[in-house]
């Protein structure tokens, strides 16, 4: 009889559980395959990919947009790397917390992940102020690089961290002995066995950026563009001319979230399959994006047991 | 009668801590032969909590040296003082002197070249702790760090370093394999070869078999004994059957002081302090 009163919980949780799960799961599902259904007609059409947006829904493409989104994120990785990865290490292997600059130390480290909860829009109003306005990197590539890396480091940082932590203190005892400096330590141990936490930390990272919208919108993105960035390679050697990168980064841009919105708010029924259609390769990325990352988990798991 | 009984063993229990220490006092012998390290006068603070009192020792050049006491009694932050790891977290602090002979520098002295102290004296941990990478290059890391860039010397310093520790004929046909292949005694023979690649004058053992079965133990033990005729070997050990199997020379260390020193024959047939005679019997520990 108690038994039987006792073990209820044990039936019952599981299946509310399961539909919770089956719910979070099935919203997800829904998305991608209504917009695939939505958007099947331009998804399979390749002039899609490879044309500008147009007045006309049928001529209308993402390629401004794609190309936007790449090399925002390639500068936004990039910046955010060279700048998290640093301060991560730092703060794991060099911050002492004593003094005055362990007050400092502290500060930064208690807010770091108050840093990650701050309304991207926030950070898109910062960016303005100061890349925009203070240091006129005008409405550009380079600009949007920056905006979304300032997003993206408190996760860089914090997953750095988290990786450098789990390599036992025995290791670095290890190394330690044999007469290594700090620096031999962290370049010869510290920064390869962590690696590939730092690596999943990016792309969890980016593939939030990825998405991004308000930021991009703040600083000046275009929502109509129709050309794109000069092609920084040249025909005779180095085949790459620095100037020509340079106007690469200050180019006026658009990005893939910002393409979607634009085609969202038109009144005729025809961007809307424009605008599932991006919405569905824009996902489609961010899937790719995490799938990457679960998969260097494991590679790196396996190779590093502690 | 029954309870009065039992609270006075209670009482003998109890009365078994610091006082009866100080009371019972210490016997330090000076060992004969050339000294290698000679420890005066040395305190040790964690923060505020003092972990090593007024330790005086004398280490004798090429014998083996051997450690004992409680667990908490302070010998693995003794051996830890010896190559300044303590320095790698905050808040260590030392008083009184590590002399380190020939030259006479002083160990516990803020102003020596740390990286090259840790060069001469090397150390083997609890827990075999290779690096996940080859085993040559677990072996050879020590020579780089050091600035040794010959790939042909490394090379011979890598084999006869493997050949010293005994695990050359095991690993010779597997040298790219990853350290982490390797069995437990094997991984720990690999980190006595990646201290003595390096040739240092003292080696620090940390309980090195206390991770290993008894078979890699003996091996281990063996090992040490052996490398006796190259180095000065100083080694914290739990286990009391080792430090007599292994050293010439045996310390007995009780809530951070050095309580008996002198030769390990005599220590563990003979000892002068009750304490050490209550410890080796079993009484405690």
């Amino acid at each position: 009889m108690s038994r039987k009163i006792n073990s209820r919980p044990d039936i019952v949780f599981p299946i509310v559980g399961f539909l919770a799960f089956l719910m979070v799961i099935s919203f997800l599902f829904t998305l991608i395959i209504n917009l695939f259904i939505d958007g099947i007609e331009k998804i399979k059409d390749t002039s899609f990919y490879t044309s500008f947006p147009s007045r006309f829904p049928d001529q209308a493409g993402i390629l401004s947009g794609w190309v936007g989104t790449l090399l925002v994120m390639a500068g936004a990785i990039f910046w955010s790397l060279l700048i998290g990865i640093p301060a991560g290490i730092y703060l794991e292997e060099y911050a002492t917390k004593r003094g005055f600059i362990g007050k400092i130390e502290t500060i930064i480290e208690l807010n770091i992940n108050n840093l990650a909860a701050v309304p991207a829009i926030i950070y898109g109003l910062l960016a303005l102020g100061i890349f925009v306005y203070r240091f006129k990197f005008g409405e550009s590539i380079l600009t949007a690089g920056l905006t979304l890396s300032i997003l993206m480091l408190p996760v860089i940082v914090v997953n750095t961290r988290e990786a450098i932590r789990r390599i036992p203190r025995d290791i670095r005892e290890g190394a330690y002995a044999v007469g290594a400096t700090k620096w031999d330590t962290v370049r010869d141990h510290i920064l390869p066995y962590s690696f590939g936490g730092i690596l999943t930390g990016l792309i969890i990272a980016a593939s939030r950026a990825i998405g991004e919208t308000a930021p991009l919108i703040t600083i000046g993105a275009l929502t109509f563009i129709a050309f794109l960035p000069p092609s920084p390679f040249t025909s005779d050697f180095p085949f790459i001319s620095l100037d020509k990168v340079w106007e690469v980064f200050m180019s006026p841009f658009t990005v893939l979230p910002i393409q979607i919105f634009n085609w969202v708010s038109r009144p005729q029924a025809a961007f809307q399959v424009n605008a599932a259609a991006a919405g569905f390769i824009l996902l489609i990325l961010t899937v790719l994006m995490n799938a990457i990352a679960y998969y260097l988990r494991q590679k790196v798991r396996r190779k590093y047991i502690w | 009668m029954v309870i009065g009984s039992m609270i006075e063993s209670l009482k003998n229990l109890f009365s078994f801590s610091a006082e009866r220490v100080s009371e019972m006092g210490k016997t330090i012998q000076k060992p004969e032969g050339e000294i290698k390290l000679e420890v005066k006068d040395l305190n040790f603070y964690y923060g505020d909590f003092r972990a090593l009192k007024n330790i005086n020792l004398k280490i004798p050049t090429k014998k083996i040296t051997a450690l004992i006491g409680p667990s908490g009694c302070g010998k693995t932050t003794l051996l830890r003082c010896f190559n300044r790891m303590h320095d790698l977290y905050p808040g260590s602090r030392y008083e009184g002197s590590i002399i380190f002979h020939p030259e006479g520098i002083n160990i516990a002295s803020p102003k020596i070249d740390v990286l090259d102290l840790r060069r001469r004296i090397g150390m083997v941990f609890q827990r075999p702790n290779p690096f996940p990478k080859s085993i040559f290059e677990n072996v050879a890391y020590g020579l780089r760090v050091n600035g040794v860039k010959d790939k042909k010397l490394i090379q011979e310093k890598v084999e006869w370093a493997l050949r010293a520790s005994a695990l050359w004929d095991e690993v010779k046909d597997r040298l790219n394999a990853n350290a982490y292949s390797l069995s437990g005694g094997q991984q720990q023979r690999l980190c006595i070869a990646r201290a003595i690649a390096i040739e240092p004058e003292i080696l620090l053992f940390d309980e090195p078999t206390s991770a290993l079965d008894p078979i890699s133990t003996s091996k281990i033990e063996e090992l040490i004994m052996e490398l006796k005729d190259k180095l000065t070997i100083i080694i914290v050990t739990h286990n009391m059957q080792q430090a007599a199997r292994v050293s010439d020379w045996t310390g007995f260390m009780y809530l951070g002081e050095l309580i008996e020193f002198a030769n390990t024959q005599k220590i563990f047939t003979v000892p002068s302090q009750k304490l050490t005679e209550d410890y080796i019997t079993g009484r405690f520990g």
